[in-house]
Protein backbone atom coordinates (compact mmCIF):
# COMPACT_ATOMS: atom_id res chain seq x y z
CA UNK A 1 0.00 0.00 0.00
CA UNK A 2 1.20 3.53 -0.87
CA UNK A 3 0.36 6.23 1.87
CA UNK A 4 -0.28 9.59 0.96
CA UNK A 5 0.35 11.71 3.90
CA UNK A 6 -2.27 14.20 4.91
CA UNK A 7 -1.26 16.73 7.28
CA UNK A 8 -2.99 19.80 7.02
CA UNK A 9 -0.93 21.30 3.94
CA UNK A 10 -2.86 21.71 0.76
CA UNK A 11 -4.40 19.47 -1.82
CA UNK A 12 -3.62 15.96 -1.94
CA UNK A 13 -6.41 15.00 -4.05
CA UNK A 14 -4.28 15.03 -7.09
CA UNK A 15 -1.43 13.44 -6.14
CA UNK A 16 -3.76 10.56 -5.00
CA UNK A 17 -5.35 10.59 -8.85
CA UNK A 18 -2.18 10.80 -10.62
CA UNK A 19 -1.40 6.86 -8.64
CA UNK A 20 -5.32 5.69 -9.58
CA UNK A 21 -5.05 6.97 -13.37
CA UNK A 22 -1.36 4.77 -13.46
CA UNK A 23 -3.12 2.31 -12.22
CA UNK A 24 -2.08 1.68 -8.30
CA UNK A 25 -5.23 1.07 -6.51
CA UNK A 26 -3.50 0.52 -3.37
CA UNK A 27 -3.38 3.61 -2.28
CA UNK A 28 -4.55 5.83 0.98
CA UNK A 29 -4.64 9.26 1.85
CA UNK A 30 -3.90 8.97 5.57
CA UNK A 31 -3.11 10.64 8.50
CA UNK A 32 -2.54 7.63 11.04
CA UNK A 33 0.79 6.84 11.78
CA UNK A 34 0.00 3.07 12.12
CA UNK A 35 -1.34 3.18 8.51
CA UNK A 36 2.07 5.18 7.49
CA UNK A 37 4.01 2.43 9.57
CA UNK A 38 2.17 -0.28 7.91
CA UNK A 39 2.75 1.69 4.32
CA UNK A 40 5.04 0.16 1.88
CA UNK A 41 5.86 3.39 0.01
CA UNK A 42 5.08 7.39 1.68
CA UNK A 43 4.64 9.89 -0.30
CA UNK A 44 5.05 13.60 1.22
CA UNK A 45 3.38 16.45 -0.90
CA UNK A 46 2.50 19.64 0.46
CA UNK A 47 1.88 23.37 -0.16
CA UNK A 48 2.44 25.97 2.50
CA UNK A 49 5.26 27.42 4.75
CA UNK A 50 7.82 25.13 6.42
CA UNK A 51 6.92 26.04 10.03
CA UNK A 52 3.51 24.89 9.54
CA UNK A 53 3.83 22.08 7.91
CA UNK A 54 6.64 20.58 10.82
CA UNK A 55 4.17 21.90 13.27
CA UNK A 56 1.75 19.74 12.06
CA UNK A 57 3.82 16.58 11.15
CA UNK A 58 4.56 16.69 14.84
CA UNK A 59 1.13 17.45 16.07
CA UNK A 60 0.15 14.41 14.52
CA UNK A 61 2.94 12.30 15.30
CA UNK A 62 3.79 11.59 12.06
CA UNK A 63 7.51 11.97 12.06
CA UNK A 64 8.45 8.64 13.93
CA UNK A 65 6.69 6.69 11.15
CA UNK A 66 8.19 8.85 8.44
CA UNK A 67 11.83 7.85 9.15
CA UNK A 68 11.47 4.60 10.48
CA UNK A 69 9.76 4.28 7.01
CA UNK A 70 13.06 6.19 5.40
CA UNK A 71 15.02 3.73 7.88
CA UNK A 72 14.15 0.65 6.69
CA UNK A 73 14.49 1.51 3.35
CA UNK A 74 11.34 2.03 2.00
CA UNK A 75 10.86 4.04 -1.05
CA UNK A 76 9.66 7.70 -0.18
CA UNK A 77 8.91 10.52 -2.58
CA UNK A 78 8.76 14.01 -1.16
CA UNK A 79 7.02 16.87 -3.51
CA UNK A 80 7.28 20.14 -3.58
CA UNK A 81 6.97 21.30 -0.08
CA UNK A 82 7.45 17.65 1.13
CA UNK A 83 10.45 17.53 -0.76
CA UNK A 84 11.49 20.98 1.63
CA UNK A 85 10.56 19.32 4.53
CA UNK A 86 13.15 16.14 4.03
CA UNK A 87 16.46 18.66 4.57
CA UNK A 88 17.56 19.52 7.80
CA UNK A 89 16.58 23.28 8.06
CA UNK A 90 14.27 26.16 5.98
CA UNK A 91 14.89 30.00 6.59
CA UNK A 92 11.48 30.42 5.85
CA UNK A 93 10.03 32.80 8.12
CA UNK A 94 13.18 32.29 10.23
CA UNK A 95 14.93 29.16 10.74
CA UNK A 96 13.32 26.22 11.69
CA UNK A 97 14.04 22.36 11.84
CA UNK A 98 13.39 19.66 8.99
CA UNK A 99 13.01 16.15 9.38
CA UNK A 100 16.59 15.80 8.04
CA UNK A 101 16.55 12.78 5.73
CA UNK A 102 18.75 14.81 3.57
CA UNK A 103 21.85 16.96 4.58
CA UNK A 104 21.25 20.88 3.56
CA UNK A 105 19.41 23.76 4.19
CA UNK A 106 16.29 25.37 2.22
CA UNK A 107 17.06 28.66 1.46
CA UNK A 108 14.40 31.34 -1.08
CA UNK A 109 14.85 32.00 -4.55
CA UNK A 110 17.56 35.63 -4.76
CA UNK A 111 16.79 36.46 -8.51
CA UNK A 112 15.74 39.49 -10.52
CA UNK A 113 13.36 36.81 -11.94
CA UNK A 114 9.76 37.22 -10.51
CA UNK A 115 9.00 34.89 -7.19
CA UNK A 116 7.16 32.63 -6.82
CA UNK A 117 9.26 31.07 -9.77
CA UNK A 118 5.76 28.91 -11.38
CA UNK A 119 4.90 27.49 -14.51
CA UNK A 120 7.29 24.76 -17.01
CA UNK A 121 10.65 24.83 -16.76
CA UNK A 122 13.26 22.35 -17.68
CA UNK A 123 15.10 19.80 -15.17
CA UNK A 124 18.50 18.35 -16.70
CA UNK A 125 17.93 14.79 -15.42
CA UNK A 126 21.14 13.01 -14.36
CA UNK A 127 20.56 8.97 -14.39
CA UNK A 128 17.60 8.28 -16.25
CA UNK A 129 16.69 5.09 -13.52
CA UNK A 130 14.55 4.60 -10.27
CA UNK A 131 11.68 7.25 -10.49
CA UNK A 132 13.42 8.75 -13.26
CA UNK A 133 13.23 5.56 -15.53
CA UNK A 134 12.12 6.92 -18.90
CA UNK A 135 13.09 10.04 -19.02
CA UNK A 136 16.68 11.65 -20.02
CA UNK A 137 18.23 14.93 -20.65
CA UNK A 138 16.50 17.72 -20.51
CA UNK A 139 12.51 17.32 -19.37
CA UNK A 140 9.49 20.18 -18.43
CA UNK A 141 8.11 19.73 -15.37
CA UNK A 142 5.46 22.19 -13.70
CA UNK A 143 6.84 24.33 -10.96
CA UNK A 144 5.21 26.64 -8.30
CA UNK A 145 7.67 27.60 -5.20
CA UNK A 146 9.57 30.26 -3.84
CA UNK A 147 12.27 28.06 -1.82
CA UNK A 148 14.29 25.11 -2.96
CA UNK A 149 16.86 23.02 -0.63
CA UNK A 150 20.91 23.14 -1.03
CA UNK A 151 21.86 19.85 -0.41
CA UNK A 152 25.60 19.60 0.97
CA UNK A 153 26.03 15.84 -0.24
CA UNK A 154 26.12 16.58 -3.97
CA UNK A 155 25.85 13.05 -4.77
CA UNK A 156 22.24 12.98 -4.19
CA UNK A 157 21.63 15.37 -6.91
CA UNK A 158 19.34 13.96 -9.39
CA UNK A 159 18.30 17.31 -11.51
CA UNK A 160 19.11 20.21 -11.88
CA UNK A 161 17.00 23.63 -13.26
CA UNK A 162 17.79 26.95 -14.06
CA UNK A 163 16.02 30.18 -13.03
CA UNK A 164 18.65 33.09 -13.33
CA UNK A 165 20.26 30.58 -10.85
CA UNK A 166 21.18 26.75 -11.00
CA UNK A 167 19.14 24.61 -8.48
CA UNK A 168 18.66 21.36 -7.21
CA UNK A 169 14.92 20.23 -8.43
CA UNK A 170 15.30 16.61 -7.89
CA UNK A 171 17.39 14.41 -5.19
CA UNK A 172 17.88 10.62 -4.92
CA UNK A 173 19.37 8.79 -2.02
CA UNK A 174 18.97 4.61 -2.44
CA UNK A 175 15.13 4.85 -2.42
CA UNK A 176 14.59 8.27 -1.23
CA UNK A 177 13.09 10.32 -3.33
CA UNK A 178 12.42 14.18 -3.79
CA UNK A 179 10.62 16.26 -6.36
CA UNK A 180 10.67 20.71 -6.16
CA UNK A 181 8.11 20.12 -9.45
CA UNK A 182 4.91 18.62 -9.03
CA UNK A 183 4.57 14.96 -11.12
CA UNK A 184 1.31 15.31 -10.72
CA UNK A 185 0.82 18.34 -12.49
CA UNK A 186 4.02 17.72 -15.29
CA UNK A 187 1.80 16.09 -17.84
CA UNK A 188 2.93 12.82 -19.12
CA UNK A 189 6.70 13.67 -18.09
CA UNK A 190 5.61 13.64 -14.29
CA UNK A 191 2.95 10.44 -14.79
CA UNK A 192 6.05 8.72 -15.98
CA UNK A 193 7.63 9.41 -12.30
CA UNK A 194 4.70 8.92 -10.25
CA UNK A 195 3.98 5.50 -12.34
CA UNK A 196 7.77 5.00 -11.57
CA UNK A 197 7.68 5.28 -7.89
CA UNK A 198 4.46 2.99 -7.85
CA UNK A 199 6.46 0.37 -9.28
CA UNK A 200 9.67 0.62 -6.73
CA UNK A 201 10.16 -2.23 -4.63
CA UNK B 1 13.91 29.22 -18.77
CA UNK B 2 10.16 29.36 -18.12
CA UNK B 3 8.41 28.01 -21.24
CA UNK B 4 5.73 30.30 -22.87
CA UNK B 5 2.66 28.60 -22.29
CA UNK B 6 -0.48 27.82 -24.35
CA UNK B 7 -3.73 27.77 -23.17
CA UNK B 8 -7.13 26.84 -24.20
CA UNK B 9 -10.33 28.00 -22.66
CA UNK B 10 -13.88 26.22 -22.50
CA UNK B 11 -16.73 27.78 -21.73
CA UNK B 12 -19.03 25.21 -19.66
CA UNK B 13 -22.93 26.51 -19.34
CA UNK B 14 -24.46 23.78 -16.41
CA UNK B 15 -21.65 21.52 -16.38
CA UNK B 16 -21.50 21.33 -20.25
CA UNK B 17 -19.13 22.64 -23.11
CA UNK B 18 -20.96 25.72 -24.81
CA UNK B 19 -21.38 24.87 -28.80
CA UNK B 20 -19.73 21.20 -28.12
CA UNK B 21 -18.82 19.82 -31.50
CA UNK B 22 -18.39 16.18 -32.60
CA UNK B 23 -14.89 15.21 -33.51
CA UNK B 24 -13.69 11.94 -34.02
CA UNK B 25 -11.71 11.83 -30.61
CA UNK B 26 -14.16 12.98 -28.77
CA UNK B 27 -16.63 10.90 -27.20
CA UNK B 28 -19.21 13.23 -26.06
CA UNK B 29 -18.95 16.70 -27.44
CA UNK B 30 -20.23 18.15 -24.65
CA UNK B 31 -18.33 17.01 -21.58
CA UNK B 32 -15.74 19.12 -19.92
CA UNK B 33 -13.08 16.08 -18.94
CA UNK B 34 -13.83 14.79 -22.38
CA UNK B 35 -12.79 17.94 -24.33
CA UNK B 36 -9.90 18.89 -22.10
CA UNK B 37 -8.28 15.01 -22.29
CA UNK B 38 -7.81 16.22 -26.32
CA UNK B 39 -6.30 19.57 -25.25
CA UNK B 40 -4.35 17.83 -22.50
CA UNK B 41 -3.03 15.03 -25.19
CA UNK B 42 -1.97 18.03 -27.55
CA UNK B 43 0.20 19.72 -25.37
CA UNK B 44 -2.12 22.15 -23.47
CA UNK B 45 0.34 23.79 -20.66
CA UNK B 46 -3.08 24.68 -18.88
CA UNK B 47 -6.94 24.74 -19.22
CA UNK B 48 -8.81 27.23 -18.03
CA UNK B 49 -12.61 26.33 -17.65
CA UNK B 50 -14.52 29.71 -17.74
CA UNK B 51 -18.00 28.33 -15.76
CA UNK B 52 -20.82 30.92 -17.43
CA UNK B 53 -23.97 29.38 -16.05
CA UNK B 54 -26.29 31.58 -14.47
CA UNK B 55 -25.18 32.17 -10.77
CA UNK B 56 -28.39 30.66 -8.74
CA UNK B 57 -27.21 27.62 -9.77
CA UNK B 58 -23.39 28.12 -10.26
CA UNK B 59 -22.04 27.27 -6.84
CA UNK B 60 -22.05 23.40 -6.97
CA UNK B 61 -21.26 23.03 -11.12
CA UNK B 62 -18.23 24.54 -10.82
CA UNK B 63 -16.80 22.36 -7.50
CA UNK B 64 -17.95 19.09 -9.41
CA UNK B 65 -16.34 20.32 -12.77
CA UNK B 66 -13.12 20.66 -10.92
CA UNK B 67 -13.35 17.34 -9.01
CA UNK B 68 -13.86 15.54 -12.55
CA UNK B 69 -11.35 17.28 -14.11
CA UNK B 70 -8.83 16.36 -11.40
CA UNK B 71 -8.89 12.77 -12.16
CA UNK B 72 -8.15 12.87 -15.89
CA UNK B 73 -6.32 16.01 -16.75
CA UNK B 74 -2.87 16.29 -15.40
CA UNK B 75 -1.63 19.58 -15.80
CA UNK B 76 -2.66 22.48 -13.50
CA UNK B 77 -6.43 24.02 -14.82
CA UNK B 78 -8.08 27.08 -13.60
CA UNK B 79 -11.49 27.49 -12.79
CA UNK B 80 -13.21 30.91 -13.15
CA UNK B 81 -16.46 32.48 -13.75
CA UNK B 82 -18.75 33.34 -10.16
CA UNK B 83 -15.99 32.85 -7.63
CA UNK B 84 -17.20 35.03 -5.15
CA UNK B 85 -16.07 34.10 -1.35
CA UNK B 86 -13.11 32.84 0.13
CA UNK B 87 -15.27 29.70 0.84
CA UNK B 88 -16.32 29.39 -3.27
CA UNK B 89 -12.40 29.25 -3.53
CA UNK B 90 -11.65 27.14 -1.14
CA UNK B 91 -13.95 24.31 -2.50
CA UNK B 92 -12.73 24.73 -5.98
CA UNK B 93 -9.18 24.04 -4.97
CA UNK B 94 -9.97 21.43 -2.62
CA UNK B 95 -11.78 19.44 -5.79
CA UNK B 96 -8.19 19.65 -7.51
CA UNK B 97 -8.40 22.96 -9.29
CA UNK B 98 -4.58 24.75 -9.50
CA UNK B 99 -6.03 28.31 -9.30
CA UNK B 100 -9.15 29.75 -9.56
CA UNK B 101 -9.61 33.43 -11.71
CA UNK B 102 -11.94 36.13 -10.41
CA UNK B 103 -12.95 39.10 -12.17
CA UNK B 104 -15.91 41.13 -11.13
CA UNK B 105 -16.00 39.63 -7.50
CA UNK B 106 -12.71 41.71 -7.32
CA UNK B 107 -13.64 45.11 -9.05
CA UNK B 108 -16.71 45.19 -6.70
CA UNK B 109 -14.51 44.58 -3.99
CA UNK B 110 -10.40 44.53 -4.04
CA UNK B 111 -9.45 43.59 -0.76
CA UNK B 112 -10.89 40.17 -2.17
CA UNK B 113 -8.14 39.48 -4.13
CA UNK B 114 -5.73 40.52 -1.22
CA UNK B 115 -7.63 37.73 1.39
CA UNK B 116 -7.74 35.55 -1.07
CA UNK B 117 -4.09 35.67 -2.06
CA UNK B 118 -3.11 35.79 1.14
CA UNK B 119 -5.21 32.68 2.91
CA UNK B 120 -4.53 30.44 -0.49
CA UNK B 121 -1.85 31.85 -2.15
CA UNK B 122 -0.46 34.20 -5.08
CA UNK B 123 0.21 31.40 -7.18
CA UNK B 124 -3.41 30.26 -7.12
CA UNK B 125 -4.98 33.26 -7.37
CA UNK B 126 -5.87 35.07 -11.25
CA UNK B 127 -7.63 37.97 -12.07
CA UNK B 128 -9.66 38.35 -15.08
CA UNK B 129 -9.28 41.56 -16.52
CA UNK B 130 -11.97 42.91 -19.45
CA UNK B 131 -10.19 45.47 -21.46
CA UNK B 132 -11.39 48.00 -23.74
CA UNK B 133 -10.38 50.98 -25.76
CA UNK B 134 -11.64 54.59 -24.40
CA UNK B 135 -8.94 56.48 -26.05
CA UNK B 136 -5.85 55.93 -28.08
CA UNK B 137 -3.20 54.49 -25.81
CA UNK B 138 -6.14 54.04 -22.89
CA UNK B 139 -8.25 51.32 -22.05
CA UNK B 140 -11.12 50.53 -19.52
CA UNK B 141 -12.02 47.81 -17.15
CA UNK B 142 -15.54 46.75 -18.33
CA UNK B 143 -17.22 44.20 -16.72
CA UNK B 144 -20.81 42.34 -17.24
CA UNK B 145 -19.38 40.67 -20.63
CA UNK B 146 -17.92 44.03 -21.61
CA UNK B 147 -21.72 45.96 -21.14
CA UNK B 148 -20.13 48.12 -18.27
CA UNK B 149 -17.52 50.80 -18.00
CA UNK B 150 -16.56 51.02 -14.52
CA UNK B 151 -14.50 53.88 -15.27
CA UNK B 152 -10.95 52.03 -14.03
CA UNK B 153 -7.99 52.49 -16.21
CA UNK B 154 -7.05 48.87 -16.81
CA UNK B 155 -3.19 49.66 -16.59
CA UNK B 156 -4.06 50.91 -12.46
CA UNK B 157 -5.98 48.29 -12.24
CA UNK B 158 -3.39 45.93 -13.31
CA UNK B 159 -1.04 47.22 -11.08
CA UNK B 160 -3.46 47.29 -8.25
CA UNK B 161 -4.43 43.56 -8.08
CA UNK B 162 -0.31 43.00 -8.51
CA UNK B 163 0.11 44.99 -5.37
CA UNK B 164 -2.94 43.09 -3.39
CA UNK B 165 -1.03 39.47 -4.23
CA UNK B 166 -2.65 38.58 -7.78
CA UNK B 167 -0.49 35.76 -9.22
CA UNK B 168 -1.56 35.89 -12.90
CA UNK B 169 -3.72 38.26 -15.11
CA UNK B 170 -6.01 37.26 -17.15
CA UNK B 171 -6.20 40.06 -20.15
CA UNK B 172 -9.01 39.99 -22.41
CA UNK B 173 -9.65 42.62 -25.27
CA UNK B 174 -13.03 43.24 -25.22
CA UNK B 175 -12.59 45.19 -28.79
CA UNK B 176 -10.31 42.13 -30.26
CA UNK B 177 -12.51 39.32 -28.61
CA UNK B 178 -14.80 37.26 -31.61
CA UNK B 179 -12.73 39.16 -34.23
CA UNK B 180 -10.15 36.62 -35.21
CA UNK B 181 -7.94 39.90 -36.48
CA UNK B 182 -4.70 39.46 -33.38
CA UNK B 183 -4.26 40.10 -30.06
CA UNK B 184 -4.35 43.81 -28.64
CA UNK B 185 -0.47 44.00 -28.83
CA UNK B 186 -0.45 47.43 -27.22
CA UNK B 187 -2.77 46.38 -24.47
CA UNK B 188 -1.36 43.57 -23.29
CA UNK B 189 2.01 45.10 -23.58
CA UNK B 190 1.21 48.05 -21.61
CA UNK B 191 0.04 45.99 -18.84
CA UNK B 192 2.37 43.00 -19.06
CA UNK B 193 5.66 45.90 -18.59
CA UNK B 194 3.87 47.35 -16.16
CA UNK B 195 3.68 44.22 -13.55
CA UNK B 196 6.16 41.39 -12.72
CA UNK B 197 3.32 39.09 -12.78
CA UNK B 198 2.76 36.98 -16.22
CA UNK B 199 0.33 38.18 -18.14
CA UNK B 200 -2.06 35.77 -20.08
CA UNK B 201 -3.73 37.06 -23.47
CA UNK B 202 -6.94 36.65 -24.42
CA UNK B 203 -8.97 37.71 -27.42
CA UNK B 204 -8.84 38.12 -30.84
CA UNK B 205 -6.43 34.96 -32.20
CA UNK B 206 -7.08 34.11 -35.59
CA UNK B 207 -3.98 32.85 -36.83
CA UNK B 208 -0.60 31.06 -35.77
CA UNK B 209 1.20 34.01 -36.01
CA UNK B 210 -0.53 36.12 -33.77
CA UNK B 211 0.62 34.06 -30.59
CA UNK B 212 3.58 34.72 -31.68
CA UNK B 213 3.38 38.00 -31.92
CA UNK B 214 1.28 38.10 -28.39
CA UNK B 215 4.73 36.95 -26.74
CA UNK B 216 7.40 38.87 -28.95
CA UNK B 217 5.65 42.41 -28.97
CA UNK B 218 2.61 41.55 -26.43
CA UNK B 219 5.35 40.67 -23.99
CA UNK B 220 2.80 38.65 -22.82
CA UNK B 221 3.93 35.03 -20.62
CA UNK B 222 1.22 32.97 -21.86
CA UNK B 223 -1.68 33.23 -24.98
CA UNK B 224 -4.99 32.00 -24.34
CA UNK B 225 -7.94 30.95 -27.25
CA UNK B 226 -10.99 29.46 -27.13
CA UNK B 227 -12.95 28.86 -30.16
CA UNK B 228 -9.55 28.42 -33.00
CA UNK B 229 -8.47 25.33 -31.14
CA UNK B 230 -12.44 24.44 -29.84
CA UNK B 231 -13.33 24.44 -33.51
CA UNK B 232 -9.85 22.90 -34.81
CA UNK B 233 -8.89 25.28 -36.65
CA UNK B 234 -5.68 25.57 -35.30
CA UNK B 235 -4.08 22.43 -33.07
CA UNK B 236 -2.25 23.38 -29.83
CA UNK B 237 1.00 21.15 -31.18
CA UNK B 238 0.80 22.97 -34.74
CA UNK B 239 1.13 26.51 -32.70
CA UNK B 240 3.85 25.40 -30.42
CA UNK B 241 5.66 23.74 -33.48
CA UNK B 242 5.61 27.31 -35.25
CA UNK B 243 6.89 28.88 -31.92
CA UNK B 244 9.58 27.01 -31.54
CA UNK B 245 10.99 27.55 -35.01
CA UNK B 246 9.80 31.18 -34.67
CA UNK B 247 12.58 31.49 -31.04
CA UNK B 248 9.91 30.96 -28.63
CA UNK B 249 10.61 28.93 -25.94
CA UNK B 250 7.71 26.38 -25.67
CA UNK B 251 7.21 22.80 -23.87
CA UNK B 252 7.05 20.16 -26.64
CA UNK B 253 8.72 17.52 -24.98
CA UNK B 254 5.30 15.36 -24.57
CA UNK B 255 5.58 14.94 -28.79
CA UNK B 256 8.97 13.19 -28.41
CA UNK B 257 7.24 9.75 -27.00
CA UNK B 258 4.75 9.70 -29.77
Amino acid sequence: MIAIIDYGMGNLASVYNAFIKTGFGDIRITSDPEELRRADKLVLPGVGAFEDAMKNLNRDRLIGPILESVADGKPFLGICLGYQLMFERSCEGGSFDGLGIMKGDVVRFDVSLPVPHMGWNETAIRDGDGVFDGLAGNVYFYFDHAYYPVPSDESVIAGTTEYETVFVSAVRKGNIYGAQFHPEKSHNNGLKIISNFGKLR
Amino acid sequence: MLAKRIIPCLDIDKGRVVKGVNFVNIRDAGDPVDNAKVYNDEGADEIVFLDITASHEKRDTVVDLARRVAKEIFIPFTIGGGIRTLEDIRNVLKAGADKISINSAAVKNPEFVREAARMFGSSTIVVAIDAKRVAPGKWDVFINGGRIDTGTDAVEWARRVYDYGAGEILLTSMDKDGTKDGYDLDLTRAIADSVTIPVIASGGAGTIGHFRTAFTEGHASAALAASLFHFRELSITDVKRFLNDNGVHVRLDYTANK
